[in-house]
């Protein structure tokens, strides 16, 4: 999954990628293993909520809110317990960075845990890892065992007086609970709906206590940024945008996988020099930037450099870092239909606009793609879209909006095309039902 | 947040489609705009029950925020500038009633919920004129769940309010939800079958047709009934129910309208126990008993048999026993008892009783305030239940109970000899054997005394001296304690209000002369004439007298009737017009809603004996309004504003406030051990309350 590091590559939190034992807590004891957390002793929160703000890290499960401000939000005098939960339900589609933090470096994990724990005052904790990645969750037991082993976790940890217990709970294969409020009612033993907001999850989060809820890419990199200081990892990236994130590329590239570059990398380079182009040859038809809920950007687009204020500008998102390259090969309407299926399938119903919307435009897309779709159908898809969007109850709805709409508006005349393709006839409803 | 010392403000004020509107603090945006007459519309929000914020119906533009907002989950803010009805918020609605129509199945010819339907409200208002969508429509077939409950997942719009109905207004949770995006379903607790209340909340709080009831569906339309707001009979409660009725048939029962003490609630008994009333073996002819066979004859027949039967009774010994139903009006109960004492001239006349409220009455003595009532039940801080199961003998109380956990954080206390609902959500519970639940309040009594305020209800378990110590008790911990003492039937608080016991007259005035109680006349072997107004007395007792001669007004042939010498049929209580007074002592008024060809209200053979017997002059004319002026006048306590009651509200009454010196035979006392499947002889003759499985056992038999 990951390469050889390419040259481009600035490496902080996946510098032990590759190693022999990378997962084993002597691997990461001997690479500044757990020195930020004994630093973090040594520090006030206040301190260390000052670092994380000069380091500008901002969350990178998806939404990008700056992680320093989020866990100020923590009230200090609430009585109640605080918790610290790690989003490791990484479902976006094209993404898998997550997973590779895990799987290789575990304790970084462990360790931003840690911290925060610190930071906030908390003594108990949790990692909730997607259902799919039952594997992770030994590998991850295995890591916490030897952090208990070594007296990083439990009771007094190194003589600080500090609490902490952290485990692990996996998800069922709900994309929905992905999004942090679900996950929270999933953690507790609920369906797996998302709640309303505010109260945010720093007020009232888990069973309906303080907590900080941040994605497993955030906290490993909080380690570093104690390490290396907030200054020093706000220097990597642009103004605003600081240090390394982990973009997961895939689709026609001749090297597909994960990468850490610098915030505000250039994406024509990351294309073309770091996964060393389109495969075969071919032309660049469009790129999917952030998962599958990122609008996508057509080829000639595709040219700037990749931090948050950039991706908006483009009208898209930084998202979960899951790149989608598409050669001039791809067929856009199906694409349009593979994302709108995910959506309908992950749907979690709560909401009207989502529920009914998502499997609506699915069946409007699957008649398109298989022929039989009607000029009104084009403007149906979009106009749908832009009923969903900002009125769903969670970001779902508009994970599913937003692409569309990018799709029709960007792609218009292959929508055109495909109407004048071959029909298939209808013969009967069940047929209709066969195909949907 | 941390500002110190600035006093919360008491009123906000803002703006709603450029009218300037306030609202208390913590008040929700679509609450404030419906109070100003301003209609925000909505599926999944109800008033009461736990925020969804999932039918996206209720979006509102609020200036300086950019994205539509939710009016149900928005609380007023200062200054905050709302806009509910734009051009883009018309989109929105329409867009969002577009989604919910591509599943919904357009069957409203054919569906109950049709000119009743939220949806084609809403639709109607807010929605398109034509369909874009054109594929296949996602399709479940319908599912009986249980006697009462059918489920039709394709009507249903998913907001959830069946389930909350359920998990929060009944304390059940017997609903939630299966399966995800488009192919979510509400599903029931057993699987395929629901194990529950059947109350029907669900059904009646369903916006559209998904829920429906096994005695109303395919059965009428809603424009074809006439809806007749009445008081449930089946117990103490005094639910307001309103009956739909369709040629001279009942086939719905609900409160909707939310009139009446008791809101929208109703158990299954008041929702669909409505159905005893054309049970087949109504009696629908006055019977004189010859050659041992109870025979049809006419009115005027049986009429002249028992007036001339008690005429020379009266000439011969005077032994006259009369027994009152708890279930006739207080107009009824009124004018017998002037019947028995000024016409019979005994006051040999009691009523099956179930509660000791004479004994409170005169513990209390001199500080009637403390006498509770079903609001202050949902205001209280704290509340102690001893010796009831509430949630089985008194359904709407222990909703009330539930409401003020939900709503106000109130506390529950309970003591019960077995498992009650409200030790799920009660502060504290005790279990012990029947008879020992007054010594364990001992337990409560350090945790009672930290609480501002407590509302104590107490079943039979607590009677005679029980009641004083419980009194003196609730006394020593030094908070202000109201009381409830429950009795089980429609009116037996009536009953003792209107003096239909032996030693006390209307308004609890003690009789000069006092008569024999129930069990006395049953045991008296001298007793000439049993006169059972409505009551089955011998379904547990025996008459001890062979010579008697028994009159029973029945509207079914039970075990009174098999002993009696004639037999009148009445009419129910769904049948008459009057008032009742519930267990807390709200009085209303009943409305007769339907006629059984046949039968008369019982104050009219009452009145039509008397007339018989030549004695009506004396005890006054047979008219329900005229009986009640003269209540409304000279019983203590029913001096109440005339105006609740016309328009079908509830009064309060305020029974005497000082001493009652009688004596209180507590073994006559007994619970009724009804639970909330089954009402003495009315419960037995609904078709629907039979069919539903049996509650386990009731904790308290009788």
């Amino acid at each position: 999954m990951f390469n050889e590091p390419h040259p481009d590559e600035v490496r902080i939190i996946s510098k032990r990628f590759g190693r022999p034992n990378s997962a084993s807590i002597g691997t990461y004891l001997a690479d500044e293993g757990y020195q930020a957390f004994l630093k973090s002793i040594e520090m006030t929160p206040g301190q260390i909520i000052d670092e994380l703000k000069l380091s500008n890290l901002r969350g990178r499960g998806g939404a990008g809110f700056p992680t320093g401000l989020k866990w100020s939000f923590i009230p200090r005098d609430n009585p109640k317990p605080k918790y610290v939960v790690v989003n490791a339900d990484e479902s976006e589609p094209g993404t898998c960075k997550d997973r590779l933090l895990m799987q290789n470096d575990p304790h970084q994990l462990i360790e931003g845990c840690l911290i925060a724990a610190r930071t906030i005052g908390c003594k108990l904790g949790y990692i909730y890892i997607r259902g799919e990645y039952r594997y992770l969750i030994e590998i991850m037991d295995k890591a916490l065992a030897e952090a208990y082993a070594h007296g990083f976790l439990g009771k007094n940890i190194k003589g600080s007086g500090l609490d902490f217990d952290l485990y692990t709970h996996t998800g069922a294969g709900a994309y929905e609970c992905g999004e942090e409020s679900a996950l929270l009612e999933s953690l507790e033993g609920k369906r797996g709906i998302p709640r309303i907001r505010p109260p945010f999850p720093a007020v009232s989060g888990l069973y309906a206590s303080p907590t900080v809820l941040s994605n497993v890419e955030t906290f490993a990199t909080v380690p570093a940024i104690l390490r290396m200081g907030g200054q020093a990892y706000a220097d990597i990236g642009t103004p605003k945008n600081g240090g390394t994130r982990m973009l997961c590329v895939s689709g026609h590239v001749n090297r597909p996988g994960v990468y850490e570059v610098p915030l505000g990398f250039s994406m024509q380079k990351m294309i073309y020099e770091v996964c060393g182009g389109i495969r075969n040859g071919k032309k660049l038809k469009a790129v999917i930037p952030g998962g599958s809920s990122s609008p996508v950007l057509k080829a000639d687009e595709c040219d700037f450099p990749m931090d948050y204020d950039n991706y908006a500008r483009m009208k898209t998102m930084a998202g979960s870092g899951g790149m989608m390259v598409m050669d001039e090969d791809t067929d856009i309407v199906k694409v349009a239909l593979r994302t709108m299926r995910f959506y309908a399938h992950e749907s979690c119903g709560w909401c009207i606009p989502c529920r009914e919307g998502t499997t609506w435009l699915r069946k409007i897309l699957t008649r398109m793609d298989e022929g039989t779709g009607r000029r009104a159908d084009i403007d149906l898809i979009s106009e749908l879209s832009k009923n969903m969007l900002g009125r769903t109850f969670c970001p779902l709805g508009d994970a599913a909006a937003m692409p569309t709409i990018a799709f029709v508006e960007k792609f218009r005349e292959e929508f055109e095309d495909r109407l004048r393709e071959t029909v298939v006839p209808v013969t009967s409803p069940d047929q209709l039902i066969a195909i949907s | 947040m941390s500002t110190p010392a600035a006093a919360p403000p008491t009123t906000i004020n803002f703006t709603v489609d450029g009218r300037q509107l306030s609202a208390p603090p913590g008040t929700l945006l679509i609450d404030a705009c419906k109070r100003a007459g301003i209609e925000i519309p909505a599926f999944c929000y109800y008033e009461g029950y736990s925020l969804q914020a999932a039918c996206r119906m209720c979006l509102v533009e609020v200036e300086k925020m950019p994205k539509l907002q939710t009016a149900c989950t928005l609380p007023v803010m200062e200054g905050m500038i709302v806009r509910s009805e734009t051009e883009q918020l018309a989109k929105a609605r329409k867009g969002t009633l577009e989604f919910l129509l591509t599943n919904h199945p357009l069957d409203c010819p054919v569906c109950d919920k049709g000119g009743e339907c939220e949806l084609q409200d809403m639709v109607f208002r807010y929605g398109a004129g034509e369909s874009r969508f054109t594929e296949i429509k996602n399709h479940e077939p319908e599912r009986q769940w249980s006697p009462v409950v059918f489920y039709d997942p394709a009507r249903c719009i998913l907001c959830y309010r069946c389930v909350r109905a359920c998990n929060e207004g009944m304390g059940v949770g017997a609903l939630g939800v299966a399966n995800r995006g488009v192919y979510s379903e509400i599903i029931p607790n057993m699987g395929d079958h629901l194990d529950c209340d059947e109350c029907g909340a669900c059904i009646d709080i369903c916006p559209v047709g998904a829920l429906t009831s096994n005695t109303y569906r395919y059965k009428t339309r809603p424009w074809e009934m006439q809806h007749v707001g009445t008081v449930c009979t089946h117990c103490s409660n005094g639910c307001k129910t309103t009956l739909g009725v369709r040629n001279d048939e009942i086939v719905r029962g609900n409160n909707r309208d939310r009139s009446g003490i008791n809101g929208e609630f109703l158990c299954v008994k008041g929702r669909y126990g409505f159905d005893f009333n054309a049970h087949e073996d109504r009696v629908t002819s006055p019977m004189i008993r010859i050659d041992g066979k109870l025979e049809a004859v006419s009115w005027s027949k049986a009429l002249g048999f028992v007036a001339e039967k008690f005429r020379s009774t009266q000439a011969a010994s005077g032994n006259f026993g009369v027994i009152a139903d708890t279930h006739l009006s207080n107009e009824e109960l009124f004018y017998l008892q002037k019947f028995t004492r000024a016409g019979l001239k005994t006051s040999n006349i009691d009523h099956s009783r179930s509660g000791d409220f004479v004994t409170l009455l005169d513990a209390v003595s001199g500080q009637l305030e403390c006498l509770a009532t079903a609001d202050d039940l949902y205001k209280s801080k704290a509340s102690l239940v001893i010796g009831a199961d509430l949630s089985q003998q008194h359904p709407f109380l222990a909703f009330q109970l539930r409401a003020a956990v939900r709503h106000f954080q109130s506390k529950i206390y309970t003591v019960a000899p077995g498992p009650v609902r409200e030790a799920n959500y009660s502060a504290s519970s005790i279990t012990v054997p029947v008879g020992a639940e007054f010594e364990a309040l001992e337990k409560f009594t350090e945790k009672l005394k930290a609480e501002k305020e407590l509302v104590i209800l107490f079943g039979d378990a607590i009677k005679g001296q029980r009641v004083r110590d419980l009194v003196a008790w609730a006394g020593s911990l030094g908070i202000p304690v109201k009381y409830v003492c429950l009795v089980d039937y429609s009116n037996s608080r009536g009953a003792m209000d209107m003096g239909a016991m032996p030693n006390l007259l209307p308004g609890f005035e003690p009789d000069p002369h006092p008569g024999l109680s129930e069990a006395q006349m049953l045991a008296s072997p001298d007793l000439d004439v049993l006169w059972v107004v409505g009551a089955n007395p011998l379904r547990y007792k025996t008459l001890a007298s062979k010579k008697a001669f028994v009159v029973a007004h029945t509207m079914f042939l039970d075990e009174t009737s098999a002993r009696a010498d004639v037999v009148f049929p009445s009419a129910s209580a769904y049948e008459k017009n009057g008032t009742v007074t519930n267990v807390t002592g709200q009085v209303q008024r009943l409305k007769a809603a339907v006629r059984t060809m046949g039968t008369k209200a019982d104050l009219e053979i009452l009145g039509l004996i008397a007339k018989e017997m030549g004695i009506a002059a004396e005890i006054g004319v047979w008219s329900h309004d005229i009986v009640f002026r003269e209540i409304h006048k000279t019983v203590r306590g029913y001096n109440v504003p005339l105006p609740i009651l016309i328009t079908g509200g509830a009064a309060s009454t305020t029974p005497v406030n000082g001493r009652v010196p009688v004596e209180v035979l507590i073994d006559e006392i007994f619970s009724a051990g009804d639970t909330l499947f089954t009402s003495g002889s009315l419960g037995r003759h609904s078709k629907l309350l039979t069919s539903v499985p049996e509650f386990p056992g009731a904790l308290y038999k009788r």
